[in-house]
């Protein structure tokens, strides 16, 4: 990838790192308190993005716009289980509530200057190498 | 230029992520942070162990290059918007956490007494940081996505599996919210 493309998925990631840790997204608070119901906060950050996010999805696909290479842009919809989100998803949210950390505010923590998120990073690289090795004894 | 160093409300914090959601789209990629984790597994070699990961990353390296920004919006938003004050969370997770030893509310946006090294070598810390971080690596993949990819991306465009995966996300973290981590932290 040429140096003046790769420029601008870092910038649209500063803008990423910025709004996580504005919104308090990165706060391991923020996703305590999400878990006990006890603020809107967290709920209200979800659910205005994907109110936001249905709406410029359904523009993009009504209006086939294209993206900055000229192809139409492409929504690829995802297979069909129930297991797999399910059992994945539950493993997910116990190391979410456990660490306060998904994978993006992860990154921005180590940026804050938490370096011990080099750990958390490095076990959820870990997490995912394991999850290639099992994949085909495990329910999809 | 208050706003940029008071913490944003979540009316405008949710509407940015879709922005950003929406800056990949048109720049022909799709929003999913933990994909990361699988590109660095076979950036490292990994492919040559398991076909999961032998494919050309290579193609993906935006997706590091993101993360890298993540990472440099964290400097910035730390050393420049006022970003380490810590949340103000509800009196009533407060108290809720001071019982679990959590004393830091409102300090940080981390407890400082679990993320340093001195807590990581406690068991304590074993199960909470590196536990924690091989859950949601695992759990990530074996799901096929995470927060980004399957909360917002996903049912954006209003996908089936991404509502179940999210509420699994939610079973998970009640589970260990309120029936594992009073026995881990207790």
């Amino acid at each position: 990838m040429k140096f003046k493309i790769g420029i601008r998925y870092i910038l649209i990631g500063v803008l990423f790192g910025i709004v996580m840790t504005k919104s308090e997204a990165v706060s391991w608070f923020r996703i305590q308190e999400m878990f006990r119901f006890q603020s809107f906060h967290m709920y209200g950050i979800i659910g205005s993005a994907l109110l936001t996010g249905i709406v410029i999805t359904a523009v993009i696909k009504r209006f086939g716009i294209r993206d900055v290479y000229g192809e139409t842009i492409k929504f690829h919809d995802k297979e069909k289980s129930i297991s797999r989100y399910l059992i994945g998803g539950t493993i997910f949210g116990l190391g979410w509530a456990l660490t306060g950390a998904c994978p993006g505010p992860m990154f921005v923590l180590l940026g804050h200057g938490f370096l011990i998120m080099f750990i958390v990073i490095l076990s959820a690289i870990t997490g995912t190498f394991v999850y290639g090795l099992l994949r085909d004894k495990l329910p999809h | 230029m208050d706003w940029i160093q008071n913490a944003w409300p979540w009316y405008v914090s949710g509407p940015m992520i879709a922005l950003v959601m929406t800056l990949l789209l048109i720049t022909g990629k799709s929003f999913g942070m933990s994909a990361n984790l699988r590109v660095i597994c076979a950036a490292c070699g990994a492919g040559k162990k398991c076909d999961f990961f032998s494919f050309d990353w290579k193609v993906q390296r935006w997706n590091l290059m993101f993360a890298f920004g993540a990472i440099l919006g964290g400097v910035l938003a730390v050393n420049f918007m006022n970003g380490a004050e810590g949340a103000e969370i509800s009196a009533q997770t407060v108290a809720d956490l001071k019982a679990l030893g959590v004393a830091s509310s409102g300090e940080s946006l981390l407890p400082k007494e679990f993320f340093n090294l001195e807590f990581l070598l406690t068991w304590k810390g074993l199960v909470m940081l590196i536990g924690g971080g091989f859950m949601v690596g695992f759990g990530a993949r074996y799901a096929g996505g995470c927060t980004s990819g399957h909360a917002i991306s996903g049912l954006s465009n209003l996908q089936l599996p991404s509502l179940i995966a999210v509420i699994g996300f939610f079973i998970g973290g009640l589970i260990m919210t309120h029936l594992l981590m009073p026995l881990i932290l207790g």
